[in-house]
């Protein structure tokens, strides 16, 4: 365990370096932000009774989402680990005595939750200060605050370990283009990242709302302006647990059955 | 005159040959050609179901019908992608610099401007394209459009200008390379951010947004405020050629890029 701690420790204090590239993302996520609000208020002011959630809830979903988009977003996979594949550096990490699993885990955790320290906070502090409904509201009780900071990290390792699929698998494929371009389609379309899943028709919902991508953003994002009543909060705590554990338990196997079979690529 | 007519023509022949390179070269490894094709059809294609999927809930936005932001969508996408298969050496000009490349690019007597154009043509976007192009279409077919050769006119002028503009913001980010390599990710905002938002009707976002997209980078010109000619809701004959004028946007976009040049100083190794 303590070896993992220090692979995540060495990434986090990388991730913190490139500080000019976080401002950068400050500033595009902030307009991102600002611009996705203003479609979901067009629409709220053309009819607002179509509307799934409260407008309050909604702009808080948005300006969550582009605050912690290092956890969600589905293209920011590590080109370091497809690189190692590719060209057989991954001899390197073989012969040491870790889990590799367990290793780039961590550094993924790492690398995502360093970015997000970065750039989540001056987002939210702005987002504070715009007034309602357009900003961030404040959390609507401790009980679902402290929820949405369980479902958040519980998220951030559901998403964390179907990237780890997509690594893994890629040591059959080789390429890691074909797969890297499904996996990231789907997520984007199924998690509730180009539009909250609420706004999908009742019954697609149904049906999105058990599949491992809606563990993801999703219900974090839903709980905190409490935009999910307790029984359903209760069920999806126990899906985002479940596909958690599928997930993880199938990149593990997945991986053994890998390094079993190795070929080393490049020369 | 002859002289003029003689060194464009060369250069014209010089990127066809460009072209015909890059292409060669893609097409040495297909299967990275045709997933980079899928993949970027995937992403644009999302984009379009979540205009779909908020059109099953809403029937309108703004006074925009579906298949009149289906319209104003395809023909945003269209300038844009047209922009990136040319221009997409000036989007991947930071590896350009901070390699050294670019005085190799310097000591050939040619513009630097046609080998930077010709150092990449992304033909993987024709996935996107494609896209486009039936949801051009599709908005064309179905949004009652009396067509008449003034609006035949508005759509090329829009689609010629629209990629103008982009080529200038890819311009400009390749300018601005030149002064410093850090924190260039802002200018995504307005090459992927304006392909992203172009989707609806600049109109619905306001006011301020409006104006700032009209006099400070104009993508109404190309977007808005044509699209109202096409759809009937302006009259003005002055709307047909009001795309051309955000063609103007070119000239700081080169002197930029001139100053840039001029103000290159040599990295790498």
């Amino acid at each position: 365990m303590k070896k993992y701690l220090s692979f995540f420790r060495l990434r986090f204090a990388m991730g913190l370096q490139y500080r000019v590239a976080a401002l950068a993302g400050i500033v595009t996520q902030f307009f991102w932000g600002i611009m996705e609000i203003m479609i979901f208020h067009a629409f709220y002011r053309t009819d607002a009774s179509a509307f799934p959630m409260t407008l309050s809830a909604t702009t808080s979903y948005i300006w969550l989402q582009q605050s912690f988009l290092a956890f969600f977003t589905a293209w920011m996979m590590e080109n370091e680990i497809f690189d190692s594949i590719v060209n057989g550096n991954i001899a390197y990490e073989l012969c040491r005595p870790i889990n590799i699993y367990n290793m780039w885990f961590a550094r993924s955790i790492a690398n995502r939750l360093s970015k997000a320290v970065l750039r989540c906070f001056p987002i939210l502090i702005v987002a504070a200060f715009i007034p309602a409904p357009y900003g961030i509201a404040a959390p609507v009780s401790i009980g679902h605050f402290l929820l949405f900071i369980i479902t958040l990290f519980l998220g951030l390792a559901m998403m964390v370990s179907f990237c780890m699929l997509i690594y893994v698998l890629t040591f059959f494929t080789i390429s890691p283009q074909g797969l890297r371009i499904v996996f990231v389609s789907c997520v984007e379309f199924f998690s509730g990242a180009l539009i909250p899943l609420p706004f999908f028709p009742e019954k697609i919902r149904q049906v999105m709302e058990l599949l491992p991508f809606a563990s993801m953003q999703n219900v974090a994002l839903r709980i905190y302006s409490a935009d999910m009543n307790r029984i359903e909060i209760e069920r999806a705590i126990m899906l985002q647990i479940f596909w958690l554990v599928v997930v993880t338990l199938s990149g593990k196997l997945l991986c053994k059955a890998a390094e079993r079979h190795i070929t080393l690529q490049g020369g | 005159m002859c002289a003029t007519m003689n060194k464009i023509l060369s250069s014209i022949k010089l990127y066809l040959h460009y072209v015909s390179i890059n292409i060669r070269s893609m097409m040495q490894y297909k299967t990275s050609f045709f997933l980079t094709t899928i993949g970027q059809f995937m992403i644009s294609f999302n984009v379009f179901l979540g205009i779909f999927f908020m059109f099953l809930r809403f029937s309108s936005v703004e006074g925009f019908s579906y298949n009149e932001v289906l319209l104003c969508f395809a023909i945003i996408l269209l300038e844009f992608t047209m922009a990136e298969i040319f221009a997409r050496g000036f989007d991947l000009f930071p590896s350009v610099v901070r390699s050294g490349e670019f005085d190799r690019i310097m000591v050939r007597p040619q513009n630097e401007i046609i080998q930077v154009l010709g150092s990449k043509f992304e033909l993987t976007r024709i996935g996107r394209m494609l896209q486009a192009v039936v949801m051009f279409a599709y908005g064309i077919a179905k949004s009652n459009i009396t067509w008449d050769i003034p609006k035949i006119l508005t759509v090329f002028f829009m689609l010629i200008s629209g990629a103008c503009v982009f080529f200038g913001l890819f311009l400009i980010y390749a300018a601005l390379c030149f002064f410093t390599l850090d924190g260039l990710e802002f200018m995504n905002v307005f090459t992927d951010g304006a392909k992203e938002f172009g989707k609806y009707p600049m109109g619905i976002y306001g006011e301020k947004i409006l104006l700032f997209a009209t006099f400070v980078i104009p993508y109404t010109l190309v977007q808005y405020y044509p699209l109202l000619y096409l759809l009937g809701r302006r009259t003005s004959a002055l709307y047909v050629f009001l795309p051309l004028c955000a063609c103007l946007f070119l000239i700081p976009a080169m002197l930029l890029w001139k100053y840039g040049v001029s103000h290159y100083a040599s990295s790498g190794s």
